[in-house]
């Protein structure tokens, strides 16, 4: 079903009998009140979006957690794979003076 | 516990097998997609399915009394507290997910007796006393046990569990509170809440499961971090807790043998009867057939939902597509 970069691992389990009959897998998002962005709550199982926001609801947001929730099927989501860690995140590692830290500016001049 | 006698599966010493141990040894997080030891994956399969089904299976005893609750703001936190055990449930069952088993397996395995679930709930809850004495002592041992968990190596289940013990609190101080009510009440009604502290306070302390001392699937569970601390290490910190907390409620605890032990700073106490708690876990507890049969049954008669629920959802993608 899902391809390799999925987030979560395919092992043989999931691809027995029981996924056939299961309601999706859905990844859910909460945005909290004052939240500056959604975030990743977990996952839960329903048959459509609409069934998937309001178990959704029950299960994430039983105490005021968020005020707005995304839901997307699990099998739509592309995850970058661990064994890439490396070559993925090196360009960034090389180049400290991304960072204000690497200058620096005499206290003379003031905030900055 | 929730997760009793979760047997370990030994780890190989491969090159892989070493490096994942270094990476938990610096206190790293271990996710889905990472590499991790095929004995690591299944014990954490087992423990967390477990723990799951303990909060699933958990909201019967306590669902017992839901209707019958003395006053409707008792029903109302009854219920809402119920209601979190099923939350409970739902975020342990999506990590356990993403180890690669599925949700229906985890629930199929439960109804056949594949796999276990708390021995605590195969004990009945007599009285409304109950409500109390499982809120104050079970949820009390459960949160000795998942606190530490927060910490645990693997991601998703150290998330579960910062989830739960969030909620954790609330049930375990409600249990209380009825707790004080009743023993703050008529003669009747303060000897129901000591015969719920002498029916229960055992069947706690078995919560924590048989002294590990020289047990090696602890050993690698801990090596692992699956495992926090040893069963007697929780079970004395618990026994410590809550021994004032009952003497504040003018209750005794059920145990002769109970005496403060300065040395050791902390209380010594009688061990529960061991023969009874395996026997508990071998389906022989008051309530295991009923338990089961209660799981069964729901899963059964909500077939027909499921199925449709499904067969609606796929009809209106077609028609949806029809449309476009
Ligand atoms: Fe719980
Ligand atoms: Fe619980
Ligand atoms: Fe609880």
């Amino acid at each position: 079903m899902s391809s390799p970069n999925s987030a979560y691992p395919e092992t043989p389990a999931t691809q027995t009998k029981a996924k056939r009959q299961e309601w999706p897998l859905w990844e859910v998002f909460i945005r909290g009140q004052h939240g500056m962005s959604h975030r990743h709550v977990g996952s839960l199982h329903a048959p459509d979006e609409e069934m998937a926001i309001k178990n959704a609801r029950d299960v994430y947001t039983r105490r005021n957690e968020g005020v707005s929730i995304w839901v997307v099927e699990a099998r739509h989501i592309a995850a970058s794979s661990p064994s890439e860690k490396g070559p993925l995140y090196e360009p960034s590692e090389s180049k400290v003076y991304r960072h204000p830290t690497f200058f620096d500016i005499p206290d003379e001049v003031g905030a900055m | 516990m929730y997760a009793q006698m979760v047997k370990s599966e030994s780890t190989d010493e491969s090159a892989e097998a070493i490096a994942f141990q270094a990476r938990i040894d610096a206190g790293e997080k271990i996710e889905p997609k990472d590499w991790m030891p095929a004995g690591y994956r299944k014990t954490l399969i087992r423990q967390m399915g477990q723990h799951a089904h303990s909060e699933i299976v958990g909201q019967l005893p306590e669902g017992n009394w839901i209707t019958r609750a003395p006053t409707l703001e008792r029903k109302a936190i009854l219920l809402a507290k119920v209601q979190d055990e099923a939350g409970h449930g739902l975020y342990l069952y999506c990590g356990a997910e993403t180890l690669g088993v599925t949700r229906d397996e985890l629930t199929e395995m439960l109804l056949d007796g594949r796999m276990k679930y708390s021995s605590i709930f195969n004990y009945p809850t007599l009285t409304w006393a109950d409500m109390g004495a499982v809120g104050w002592l079970v949820d009390g041992a459960a949160i000795m046990n998942q606190v530490p968990l927060q910490r645990t190596s693997y991601g998703p289940y150290a998330r579960a569990m910062v989830r739960i013990c969030k909620e954790e609190s609330f049930h375990q101080r409600q249990g209380y509170d009825i707790m004080m009510k009743m023993a703050n009440g008529t003669p009747a009604q303060k000897k129901m809440a000591q015969d719920a502290l002498n029916r229960l306070w055992f069947p706690s302390l078995m919560m924590f499961g048989p002294s590990d001392a020289e047990s090696t699937h602890s050993e690698q569970s801990m090596k692992w971090k699956i495992k926090m601390n040893t069963n007697d290490e929780l079970r004395q910190k618990f026994v410590d807790q809550t021994v004032p907390q009952a003497e504040y409620l003018g209750l005794t605890v059920p145990d002769k043998t109970l005496k403060w032990n300065d040395e050791k700073g902390g209380y010594d106490f009688a061990e529960p009867n061991w023969d009874e708690f395996f026997e508990v876990l071998k389906g022989n507890g008051p309530c295991n057939t009923e338990r089961l049969a209660a799981r069964n049954k729901a899963w059964d008669d909500g077939k027909w939902v499921r199925d449709g629920m499904m067969a609606h959802a796929e009809k209106r993608k077609i028609r949806k597509v029809a449309a476009e």
